[in-house]
């Protein structure tokens, strides 16, 4: 992939970002397709397969750009600040975010309570 | 500082007012909010946000209870407090000795009265207290239910609406709540995020918004006035920021509030508020706002279509005036830091188009 990777998230490893990503990833109806990140009409986002790269820079061009196959493209339609939240977020799910900064608590509904651990 | 709605407070004197549009359907109670006069007595008996300037029945209830406590709490002290100076100035002149069989049996007696007194005084005060819960609680139970209003918190703003069988009646608003006078109101109240508190000093005491969970509450406001309301449960970063407006007017007024809310945004008129409406629906404030008329119907942030007619911004924060609106637009994180609406990428033509065109949202 020709994506640049040289450049970085400002958010790397920024709990308050993730937590931010994790809401928008619900608001703006990512789950519509990728699901609560285990894949539906989209790919899963919580394994470690990645189509278009991993990288920060990657996944941000991902989300501004859209990708074939029905990822559309949300550049200019998401500011550029929430689409790295949201980039932060994506890339937590598959343990790529120091785990110490990712909230141990879902915004979906959980069969668990919240308190429990996983 | 200048422009934030609360400096409702205390206005700086030559600070200019912002008027309500002529267009803009009439509410003398509005304009009264941002008169130089509005507010300034907010802290103090009598203010705008203030349980001792009570203007309903629950909130009058409230402060006869507040008054009933204030007074018996005085008066327990300056008894104690003068029994106990009574006891300093007798030990001075103490003679008989403390085991005397007569010293003693005074004192049983003594305490044994203290003791009755203050139990059934506490026990008074709970009886008041229960019977004022009672008064609150069962107003408007028998009464014919006409309206009701849905607010729902967010970090940090309020959502508003008034629901209604028919789906093109239904009023969703923001930050401002508008009451007709001397009828009950049904407040149905819950939360999207946090806890939150509703608190309006001026007709209720305060009820929590409680995630997953619908809390029910009366007001009845009996004479016209504009009130401010406040969360009273801390809720992150801009909870003290986070206000709305109460508008208790007369029904007929109430009525052409409502029946204005119920109409879909006006269309642009001039080019500028043409360009501003396009800018507006490719921009991301499509995917929070809503502007019934439009492409616009998101629901996560507050709902615009009559935006021009409300009176604050931001939870109550800024003056809605074009500078502000501005200012919030452009950079919102930069005035109320942790707001969830973020800094947008606009240019200056933009900026003013955009405004132009929120403008004419009445």
């Amino acid at each position: 992939m020709g994506a640049p990777t040289a450049f970085n998230n400002p958010y790397e490893g920024n709990a308050y970002a993730i937590s931010q990503g994790q809401r928008l990833f619900e608001q703006y109806n990512c789950s519509g397709c990728h699901f609560h990140g285990g894949g539906g009409i989209g790919p899963p986002l919580m394994d470690s397969e990645w189509i278009y790269g991993n990288s920060p820079a990657q996944v941000y061009a991902s989300i501004t750009e859209g990708r074939p196959n029905g990822m559309p493209s949300f550049g200019g339609h998401i500011p550029a600040e929430q689409v790295w939240q949201l980039v932060s977020y994506v890339r937590s799910l598959s343990g790529l975010e120091p785990p110490a900064t990712v909230s141990p608590r879902a915004d979906e509904m959980q069969a668990r309570r919240a308190e429990e651990p996983k | 500082m200048n422009g934030r709605a609360h400096s409702l407070l205390p206005r700086r004197a030559g600070e200019k007012v912002p008027q309500a549009d002529e267009g803009a359907p009439p509410h003398p109670a509005l304009r009264a909010t941002l008169s130089p006069q509005a507010g300034r007595g907010l802290l103090v008996v009598g203010g705008i946000q203030s349980a001792l300037n009570p203007a309903g029945v629950q909130a009058a209830s409230i402060h006869s209870l507040w008054h009933v406590f204030l007074w018996v709490s005085v008066a327990v002290y300056v008894i104690t407090v003068a029994f106990f100076f009574l006891a300093l100035i007798k030990a001075h002149r103490r003679t008989a000795p403390l085991d005397d069989p007569g010293t003693e049996r005074r004192m049983t007696i003594a305490v044994s009265t203290g003791a009755v007194i203050t139990a059934v005084t506490l026990i008074s005060l709970l009886v008041a207290d229960v019977a004022t819960g009672h008064t609150i609680g069962t107003l408007g139970r028998n009464g014919a239910k006409k309206i009701e209003i849905e607010v729902t918190g967010h970090q940090w703003w309020w959502e508003v609406t008034y629901p209604n069988a028919e789906s093109d009646k239904i009023i969703k608003t923001a930050n401002e709540i508008h009451i007709p006078t001397g009828q009950p109101i049904l407040f149905r109240v819950t939360t999207r995020d946090v806890i939150h508190s509703l608190w309006m000093p001026n007709l209720h005491g305060k009820r929590d918004l409680i995630p997953g969970r619908v809390n029910k509450f009366w007001i009845e406001a009996d004479r016209a006035g504009v009130f401010r309301g406040q969360c009273a449960e801390y809720c992150g970063m801009q909870h003290a920021n986070m206000a709305l407006v109460v508008v208790a007017e007369s029904p007929s007024d109430f009525s052409r509030w409502q029946e204005h809310q119920r109409t879909p945004a006006p269309d642009p008129q001039t080019p500028e508020q043409k360009r501003g409406q396009q800018a507006f629906l490719s921009l991301p404030c499509v995917n929070c706002h809503a502007v019934t008329g439009t492409d616009a119907y998101a629901t996560l942030g507050p709902d615009l279509t009559h935006i021009a007619t409300r009176t604050t911004l931001a939870a109550g924060e800024l003056i809605n005036n074009k500078g502000n609106l501005s200012g919030w637009i452009s950079n919102a994180p930069s005035i109320k830091p942790g707001v969830q609406m973020p800094a947008n990428v606009m240019d200056a033509q933009q900026v003013n188009d955009v405004v132009a065109y929120l403008e004419s949202l009445r």
